[in-house]
C-alpha cells in the first residue's frame, strides 16, 4: 500500500514538472500571438520570434549532452551548421519538384535532422570510447573543419542532376541554364524563408517530448548512472558507448533541426565564424550554463533572455557588447558563486520556516 | 513547499518572458529618442532637424567585430554628406534624420538592425556595408517594399530585387573590368592569382576573373587560394607563382594580407607586376608598412584619397578634421549613396510624410533617371537591375602615392 502511493508520488512529481515546462512554452506562445494579433509587438520583436526558437532548440540539446551525458561539447554550433545546409540545398533543389512550401519544410527539417546526426555519429564513435575530456577536443575542431568544408564546397544544378566540385563554380561543368545553389565561400542565397514562429514552438514542443522523455526512461536512467559513477555504471552491464552515442545523437540531430529552422529564417546563408564558429558554440554553452546543467527548463529560459538582450541594449550602440558581457558575468556570479549560493538558500530557508511555523 | 516555489517561479518567469515583450512592443517611442540622441551626439543631423518634417534614412553594418573598420568608414562617410546636405537646407526643404545600426557582419543580427531601424520609421535603407547581410536584408526589404540602396554590397545578389541599388561595382564586374584591362593593355600574359577562397568579395572577383581571362588571352598559369584561418604566410602560393614563370599577380584581396604578400614577395627575391582591386586600398595606411614594397603595385578603383580634383580633396579634409583618418573606399561609397538618394529624392519630388513604400515606388523609378557627380565616379547612371553605370579608375603607386594611369 505505503509502496505504490510513494511510486504515485514520485511520477506525479516529475509529470507535474514536465507540465510546468510544457506550459511555459505554450503559454509563452499564445502571450505572444495575442500581442502580435493586437499589434503591440515592434518589427524587431517580431523579427526574434524565430532565433529565439533556434536558440532555445540548441539549449535544450547541448544540455543533452552537457547536463544528461556529463560530456562537453565545443562545437554544437557545427551540428547546426550541418543541418543547416543540408536542408538549404534540399529546400532549393526540390522548389519546382514540391511545390507545397509545407510539405517541402517537413521533409527539409528531416533531412537536418538525418544528417546532422549522421555526423553526430560519426564524431562520437571513436570518441566517446575514450574517458576524458577528449569529446570537447575533437568538436571543437569539428566545428572549425565543417565550416571550412563548406566553404570550399560548390554545388549546381542543370537538366542533367547535381554537380558537384571543390574547386569553383565553372569547375561544375554545367549546362548553361544551370544555377549554383552553394557557391562556395558565398553559401547558398535564396533559401525559401519557410520558417515561422509556430513551427519554432512545435519543434520546441517536440524537442521537449524527446529529451523529457528520453530522461525519465530506463536509457536516460542509464545515461546519468554513465555520467554519475562510470564504473558501477560498467559493473551492472550497462553498455556505455552505446548510451553515450545514443544521447550525442540526438543531440545532435535537434541541433541539426536548429539549424534548419536558422536556414529557413534568412535568404543568404554563409558559414562564418560569427554564426556557426567557436564563438557560436560558446554561446549556446553559456545558455546552458547560466541556466542550469542538467536542468531543460533553466537553460530554455537562459536561451531566451540571452538572445533578447543584445538587441533589447541597441539604443547603448557600441557600449552594448561591453554591457552584456558584464551583465554574463553578474549573472554567471548570481547563479554560481558559493557565497550568493549560501546567501539565497539561507534566504529562501528563512522564508519556508517562517511559513512552516505559521 | 518546495513545489509551490518551483511554480511560483516558473509563472513569475513567463510573466516576466511577456512582460519583456510587450515593454518592446510599446517601447518604440523610447526608441526613437534614442535614435535622435544618437543622430544628435554624431552631429549628424542639423540643429534644426525634428521628428517631424524630415527623412529617416537608416544605415546598417558593421561597427564592432572585424569587419568594423567597414561599417564605421561607411557610417562617417554617410554621416558627412547627411551633415553637408542638412547644412545646406536638405531634400525637398527638409532636413535628414540619421541612425546607423551594427550588424556585426552576421546575417542574423542585420535582420535586427532592418527591424530595429523599420520600428524607427526608416524611409530609405543605405545600407548594408557587406555582401551577405546584404543579402538578407534585401530579402525583407523588397518584401516591406523600402528603398536600398547598398555603398559597398558587391556580391551579385546584393541588388537582386526591383527596390536595391548599389553604389560600388559588383564583384563579377571587377573581376572582368581587371581582365580586361590587363588584356587590353598588353601587360602580361602570364598571370597567377592568390585569393582567398573563404571571402565572398575575393572569391567572387576570382572566378569572373578566370572566366573573362580567356577571352583576353591570359594565360592563368597558378591559381592558389588562402583562406581566413590561415592569411598570414603565402610562401607557399608565392613560391608556386614564381616557378609557373607568372609576370603578373593578381591579387583580388584586401588590404592587410596583400601588404604581408607583398613583403614576404620581396624576402624571396621575386618582383613580378602586382595587381589588384578596390580591397587593396588602404595599402598605403597600414600601419609598420614599408611603402617602398607597394612601389608599382597596381589596382582598380574608383576612388583614391590623394586624387586632386575639388570634390575629393574637399571630402578628405573634412573627413579628416572629423574622424582624424584618411577616408577609404568604403567612406567614399557612403558618401556618395546619400548623395545619389538625394538626387533621385529631388528628380521624384518625394516630401517627408510620405510612407516609406511610397517613396520606395517613387525612387525606384528616378534612380534610373538620374546622373550623380561623386566621388567613386563622374556621370554615374543607374540601370534598372540597381546595377552602376560609372568606368573604373587604374591607378598606380609611384613615390608611396596613387598615379593615375
Amino acid at each position: 500500500m505505503e509502496k505504490s502511493m510513494k511510486i504515485n508520488f514520485r511520477l506525479n512529481k516529475t509529470l507535474k514538472s514536465n507540465i510546468i515546462t510544457y506550459g511555459i512554452v505554450i503559454a509563452a506562445y499564445i502571450i505572444v500571438q495575442l500581442l502580435v494579433n493586437a499589434g503591440q509587438v515592434s518589427n524587431l520583436m517580431k523579427g526574434l520570434l524565430v532565433p529565439i526558437c533556434i536558440y532555445t532548440i540548441m539549449a535544450i540539446s547541448l544540455n543533452l549532452t552537457v547536463g544528461i551525458l556529463g560530456e562537453l561539447s565545443l562545437g554544437h554550433a557545427g551540428f547546426m551548421c550541418v543541418g543547416a545546409f543540408s536542408s538549404a540545398l534540399f529546400s532549393i533543389s526540390m522548389l519546382d519538384a514540391i511545390p507545397n512550401a509545407g510539405i517541402r519544410f517537413f521533409f527539409a527539417i528531416l533531412i537536418g535532422a538525418f544528417f546532422a546526426a549522421l555526423a553526430g555519429i560519426v564524431v562520437g564513435i571513436p570518441v566517446l570510447r575514450l574517458r576524458g575530456d577528449y569529446l570537447a577536443i575533437v568538436t571543437l575542431a569539428f566545428g572549425e573543419i565543417i565550416k571550412n568544408v563548406i566553404s570550399v564546397v560548390y554545388i549546381g544544378k542543370d537538366a542533367s542532376g547535381l554537380h558537384f566540385s571543390t574547386k569553383n563554380a565553372m569547375a561544375l561543368n554545367m549546362a548553361k541554364e544551370g544555377t549554383v545553389i552553394i557557391n562556395g565561400a558565398q553559401g547558398i542565397t535564396g533559401t525559401p524563408k519557410n520558417s515561422t514562429f509556430t513551427i519554432g514552438v512545435i519543434l520546441i514542443l517536440i524537442t521537449l517530448v524527446i529529451v523529457l522523455n528520453l530522461i525519465h526512461s530506463r536509457s536516460g536512467r542509464a545515461i546519468m548512472s554513465v555520467r554519475d559513477n562510470r564504473i558501477a555504471a560498467e559493473s551492472i552491464g550497462i553498455n556505455i558507448t552505446k548510451y553515450k552515442l545514443m544521447a550525442f545523437t540526438i543531440s545532435a540531430a535537434l541541433a541539426g533541426v536548429a539549424g534548419v529552422l536558422y536556414s529557413h529564417n534568412l535568404s543568404a546563408l554563409t558559414a562564418t565564424q560569427k554564426n556557426f564558429g567557436y564563438n557560436q558554440s560558446i554561446m549556446i554553452l553559456v545558455f546552458v550554463v547560466l541556466g542550469g546543467i542538467g536542468n531543460i527548463r533553466g537553460s530554455m529560459i537562459a536561451a531566451v533572455l540571452l538572445t533578447l538582450l543584445p538587441e533589447l541594449l541597441r539604443g547603448l550602440n557600441t557600449y552594448r557588447m561591453l554591457i552584456y558581457a558584464i551583465i554574463l558575468i553578474v549573472m554567471m556570479i548570481f547563479n554560481w558563486s558559493p557565497k550568493l549560493i549560501d546567501l539565497r538558500k539561507r534566504y529562501f530557508h528563512k522564508n519556508r520556516a517562517e511559513k512552516e511555523r505559521a | 513547499m518546495k513545489k509551490s516555489m518551483k511554480k511560483l517561479l516558473s509563472l513569475a518567469m513567463a510573466i516576466a518572458l511577456a512582460a519583456s515583450l510587450t515593454a518592446c512592443g510599446s517601447g518604440k517611442t523610447s526608441e526613437t529618442t534614442a535614435a535622435g540622441e544618437k543622430a544628435a551626439s554624431g552631429e549628424s543631423s542639423g540643429a534644426a532637424a525634428s521628428g517631424e518634417g524630415s527623412f529617416k534614412i537608416g544605415g546598417i553594418g558593421p561597427i564592432t567585430g572585424s569587419t568594423a573598420i567597414y561599417g564605421q568608414a561607411v557610417m562617417r562617410g554617410a554621416e558627412l554628406a547627411i551633415e553637408e546636405i542638412n547644412a545646406d537646407g536638405g531634400i525637398n526643404g527638409a532636413q535628414i534624420v540619421y541612425n546607423f545600426q551594427d550588424d556585426e557582419n552576421d546575417t542574423e543580427k542585420a535582420v535586427n538592425a532592418y527591424n530595429t531601424l523599420k520600428d524607427w520609421g526608416m524611409q530609405m535603407l543605405v545600407g548594408t556595408v557587406t555582401s551577405a547581410p546584404c543579402i538578407a536584408v534585401g530579402a525583407e526589404s523588397s518584401n516591406d517594399n523600402i528603398f536600398q540602396l547598398t555603398p559597398s554590397g558587391s556580391a551579385v545578389d546584393c541588388a537582386k530585387f526591383e527596390n536595391q541599388f548599389r553604389v560600388c561595382f559588383s564583384d563579377p564586374n571587377q573581376g572582368a573590368a581587371s581582365a580586361q584591362y590587363i588584356g587590353e593593355n598588353k601587360l602580361a600574359t602570364k598571370v597567377a592569382i592568390i585569393y582567398d577562397s573563404s571571402d565572398v568579395y575575393s572569391s567572387g572577383i576570382h572566378d569572373k576573373f578566370l572566366s573573362e581571362a580567356a577571352n583576353q588571352g591570359i594565360e592563368i598559369v597558378s591559381d592558389e587560394a588562402f583562406t581566413a584561418d590561415n592569411n598570414t604566410n603565402f610562401s607557399v602560393q608565392l613560391q608556386k607563382a614564381q616557378d609557373s614563370g607568372a609576370e603578373l599577380v593578381f591579387l583580388p584581396i584586401y588590404y592587410s594580407q596583400a601588404a604581408l604578400i607583398l613583403a614576404q614577395a620581396k624576402q624571396m627575391g621575386y618582383e613580378p607586376q602586382f595587381f589588384g582591386c578596390d580591397g587593396l586600398d588602404g595599402l598605403l595606411t597600414v600601419e609598420n608598412f614599408d611603402t617602398s614594397l607597394a612601389e608599382n603595385v597596381m589596382l582598380l578603383t574608383p576612388f583614391a584619397a590623394d586624387a586632386k580634383d575639388e570634390l575629393t580633396q574637399k571630402f578628405v579634409t573634412t573627413f579628416k578634421e572629423k574622424y582624424g583618418e584618411t577616408p577609404n573606399q568604403f567612406a567614399a561609397d557612403g558618401y556618395d549613396a546619400v548623395y545619389a538618394i538625394k538626387a533621385a529624392a529631388e528628380k521624384a519630388a518625394i516630401t517627408a510624410d510620405m510612407d516609406a513604400s511610397a517613396i520606395c515606388d517613387a525612387l525606384k523609378t528616378s534612380m534610373t533617371e538620374i546622373s550623380v557627380n561623386g566621388l567613386t565616379g563622374e556621370n554615374m547612371k543607374w540601370s534598372k537591375d540597381g546595377e552602376p553605370d560609372k568606368a573604373p579608375k587604374a591607378v598606380k603607386i609611384v613615390n608611396g602615392v596613387y598615379t593615375a594611369m
